[in-house]
């Protein structure tokens, strides 16, 4: 049994060790706010919080977690920085399938936090890690810029 | 003369295509209130003519078929209960291009409530109530749904709209006329009496329908044409948006699936045992072509999955490769038998006259969707009934496969459709649904398959590759006197209907934007040699165009090239008869500062397009490094889409087109090799990051023209311009897709490489030994083997 601090609560999950927090959170928790795209850290539709530092969870092993707290889509609006990012997001109309804002709105979240005015650079650095297919970069770069000013 | 192309087509809309709904089709239903059904007609013009539409009796019903909603339903999209709460069945798929809110916008407008006022649920599979009146099938694609629900959804909530407000008028006992409807409330002018819509459902029930349905005034639209918020966005921020990935159901287990590698292979045998022995693992399910390892959670299905040593038959495409595809396609265009596309006027002449001729080969790859949510779908076989739970394109589609897997009842197999991750022309294909109702019939429980994203690139049903030759003979002005396009590939049509295409048929898919371009030539011809390929191939987003006009825009900057003429002069000469064609041309230049100075190894490309009813021009302005590093530096687009309905949609649409077209003119490509697929996942199938991406300006030009489509018309405008400012930086024009930045490294690696400058003409022309076009004064080059002689 490995326990799990996720949004606050606690949950015991009787999983494998070697199991990717991704399909703990979707598939044991019933988290799905946190997607699954690639398998291997390449899209960032599954970033979560742990610590405050945004982790592809699809290449996390959950036994690796410890008693860090976790924070996931569902959660992040309860964050000063995740409420200004959703606000900006929403102000903007960023999304569009929106299948990968999920972890859009963790990376850029956890950039905020971290930076609260970042720089074009700075975006593409914390930002080039999500992939879009939509191609809504351009207004997730003006959301971004957005949510600093707020 | 000029051939009027026929068939499927998902080409513009004619305005005698324009569907009406009938005007008075309804049914006295028992208990709950009238009951009417708004077909969309198959053909206005059966209607224009007085033809009645057959009477049919159409289901009020829940979203599932049942007959248990009580209040008022003006028909298949329109729900009204007694307590206020109004439900708009929305007939078209969401998969991010916008339109749950843009339909309910149309039907919102004329039903006099706000968008905040309403709950949009999906249509269930039901061809007579929501077939899609474009592509005569209840579908999403080909960026037909604006331009399809234009006319049907306004007049369903204007005709409900009709039917409250005399409702109320009776029960005041004043003429309609003195009443008004806003926000769901009719209020009578003179006494400023009020009710609400939720009031008024019995008696609206019982209203004749409106005979004639009287639409508003554009100028009177409160809600079309101004920027809306999408009703999907805050569900899509906070996690709570259910995609068919996301479905959970009691007693539910997860499926890993490996396919046979090679293309059409099958299963030979496999020793189950290995997967049974992890934990989680459930059942081990065999397939024809397939194993499937179902498990307590997807993990458990992958290391079961990943423990089993399956043996395949291959079969006999052990051997494709896209070297033998490609070389086929180039045989095919030299040797083969074209079916004629479009003809107009005297071509032999043309070429006759012509002062100097130009041609190039254009090659482009097969592609994979790669929609951001990997394949899903959930599905429980029971004895009486087949239950679905998927994102996609075609509800109908997939309840007839399904129906036919089961021996059921297409009745009896219910689909819940969702919101899509991303579609691209992927989920009109019920492929990967008939594989979960494979294994789900072998087991009594709801089970979900997942691919991984390996599994959705390898096992894709791609965009066709395709080998194009062009021509065009120039007067001695350097205008075009002839223009022709020999497009060589294979057919999507052919792929996609059940009985397939017949051989010598025209598939307009295959040359939609090349048979008719926004110019105007004194002779076109342009035919195609079908190839199909030894894998199954799809629509992929901006379907015929992004192909074509790939092929078209660039060749007519080398058209320009060898006239000595600016890019966009020479386009503006062309435009004579196509005014909106022009302007959006004009205003993209405009505001990308065509013709100021650039800096070295800098320069603008333009492309120019009318497809789904649309016109698009787009200007990106991009640097090469001598290593053939291509870095984007600014992009501006101006559309003409009509009247257009939501202009925050219509920006995000040109500006996410543009971009997936992006990823694919720099970056993508699907090979095979022994009968497989190269690509694996997104590090070898790579997308466009947004530190790529530059500052992207979206102008719109204002129109009282019907709506055009808009969903794929930005990625049919990225290659092209894309290529045509690599050119312009460079000197160098690429013609495969997507573009070798080493070809680039090597042909462009001189830093003294004029920039573009104006006049922007002469700085091209200048260049035009540097480059490998083929024209009468610049012989074959021995790297392009033309054939010598098209006409």
């Amino acid at each position: 049994m490995i326990s799990l601090k996720i949004n606050g609560q606690s949950h015991d999950v009787d999983v494998p060790g070697d199991m990717p927090l991704l399909w703990v959170l979707r598939d044991v928790v019933g988290l799905t706010g946190t997607k699954f795209g690639c398998g291997i850290a390449q899209c960032g539709a599954c970033t979560v919080h742990i610590d405050g530092k945004p982790v592809r969870s699809c290449v996390m092993n959950v036994s690796a977690v410890g008693d860090r707290p976790i924070t996931t889509v569902e959660a992040v609006g309860e964050t000063p920085a995740g409420k200004k990012v959703q606000e900006a997001w929403l102000d903007l109309e960023v999304v569009q399938c929106g299948y990968c804002q999920s972890g859009q709105v963790m990376s850029a979240t956890a950039l905020l936090t971290r930076n609260p005015r970042p720089s074009d650079a700075d975006i593409d650095a914390a930002m080039a890690g999500n992939i879009c297919r939509c191609g809504t970069y351009p207004r997730i770069r003006a959301a971004i810029k957005k949510a600093a000013e707020v | 003369m000029a051939k009027k192309i026929s068939g499927p087509s998902y080409g513009l809309l004619e305005p005698g295509d324009l569907s009406v709904t009938s005007r008075r089709r309804f049914l006295q239903g028992g208990g709950a209130g009238l009951l009417m059904g708004f077909v969309w007609l198959r053909n206005g013009k059966a209607w224009a003519a007085g033809e009645e539409p057959s009477l049919k009796v159409i289901g009020g019903g829940d979203n599932n078929g049942g007959n248990t909603f009580q209040g008022f339903q003006p028909g298949g999209f329109i729900r009204i209960a007694g307590d206020g709460k109004i439900t708009f069945i929305i007939p078209n798929t969401e998969m991010g291009q916008g339109i749950y809110t843009g339909e309910s916008m149309l039907i919102a407008e004329e039903l006099e409530v706000g968008l905040d006022q309403i709950t949009v649920i999906p249509a269930p599979p039901n061809e007579q109530l929501y077939q899609q009146p474009i592509l005569k099938s209840q579908a999403t694609g080909g960026s037909t749904s604006i331009r399809g629900a234009w006319i049907p959804l306004r007049q369903a909530g204007a005709a409900a709209r009709t039917m409250l407000v005399a409702a109320a008028a009776a029960r005041w006992g004043v003429p309609a006329g003195e009443c008004t409807a806003e926000r769901a409330v009719v209020k009578h002018g003179p006494t400023g009496r009020t009710l609400g819509y939720g009031e008024l459902v019995d008696d609206a029930s019982k209203q004749t329908v409106p005979a004639d349905i009287v639409l508003k005034d554009p100028k009177d639209f409160k809600l079309v044409g101004k920027p809306a918020k999408r009703i999907d966005t805050p569900s899509k921020v906070n996690g709570s948006a259910l995609y068919g990935i996301d479905v959970r159901l009691p007693g539910m287990k997860i499926a890993a699936v490996e396919v046979c590698p090679v293309v059409d292979g099958k299963l030979k045998d496999v020793d189950t045992r290995p997967a049974r022995a992890v934990p989680g693992v459930v059942d081990v399910v065999k397939l024809d072509n397939a194993v499937a390892v179902i498990g307590d959670h997807f993990w458990a299905a992958r290391q079961g999955l990943a423990a089993l040593d399956i043996n395949w038959d291959n079969g006999s495409k052990e051997n494709v490769s896209t070297q033998r595809i490609v070389e086929d396609l180039k045989t095919a265009s030299e040797v083969g038998k074209p079916v004629m596309g479009r003809t107009v006027g005297d071509v032999a002449a043309g070429f006759r006259n012509a002062a100097k001729t130009v041609e190039a080969v254009y090659q482009l790859p097969f592609l994979a969707h790669a929609t951001m949510e990997p394949i899903n779908t959930t599905v429980h076989v029971r004895p009486d009934a087949c239950e679905i739970w998927v994102g996609t394109q075609a509800p109908t589609a997939v309840q007839k496969a399904a129906a036919d897997l089961t021996g059921l009842p297409v009745e009896k197999v219910i689909v819940n459709n969702y919101m899509i991750g991303g579609g691209f022309g992927r989920r009109l294909i019920a492929d990967s649904i008939v594989q979960a109702v494979n294994i789900a019939k072998q087991v009594s429980y709801p089970v979900k398959v997942i691919w991984t994203r390996e599994q959705d690139i390898k096992h894709d049903l791609f965009r066709p590759a395709y080998y194009d030759h062009i021509k065009a003979g120039l007067g001695a002005d350097g205008m075009p006197t002839v223009f022709t396009d020999r497009v060589t590939g294979g057919s999507v049509l052919g792929s996609y209907l059940p009985k397939g295409l017949p051989e010598g048929v025209l598939d307009t898919d295959a040359i939609e934007g090349a048979a008719e371009t926004p110019y105007d030539f004194p002779a076109t011809q342009v035919d195609w040699v079908r190839k199909d390929p030894p894998i199954k191939v799809n629509w992929w987003r901006g379907v015929g165009p992004t192909h074509n006009v790939f092929v078209v825009e660039s060749f007519i900057d080398e058209m320009a090239q060898a006239a000595g003429k600016d890019p966009v002069e020479y386009r503006r000469a062309l435009l004579g008869k196509n005014p909106r064609a022009l302007a959006v041309l004009n205003l993209a230049a405009e505001k990308a500062g065509w013709g100021e100075k650039l800096p070295d190894r800098t320069g603008r490309g333009i492309s120019l397009h009318d497809s789904f009813g649309s016109y698009l021009a787009v200007v990106l302005e991009t640097s090469v490094s001598p290593a053939g590093e291509v870095k984007l530096r600014r992009i501006t687009a101006a559309v003409d889409c009509g009247i257009n309905i939501n202009p925050n949609s219509v920006k995000a649409q040109v500006e996410g087109g543009f971009v997936f077209g992006l990823s694919a003119a720099l970056y993508n490509g699907i090979t095979l090799a022994n009968g497989q697929v190269e690509q694996n996942n997104f590090n070898d199938y790579r997308q466009i990051r947004i530190n790529e991406i530059p500052p992207f300006e979206v102008h719109i030009v204002a129109s009282g023209e019907n709506p055009g489509g808009l969903g794929e018309s930005g990625t049919v405008s990225a290659a092209p311009s894309l290529g045509n400012a690599i050119f312009a930086a460079t000197g160098v024009r690429l013609r495969t897709l997507p573009f070798d930045r080493e070809e680039l490294r090597q042909k462009g690696s001189d830093g003294s490489v004029l920039s573009m400058v104006a006049p922007v003409g002469l700085a091209v022309a200048g260049l035009a030994s540097s480059d490998g076009a083929k024209t009468s004064s610049d012989p074959a080059r021995p790297d392009l083997s033309l054939s010598s002689e098209m006409v």
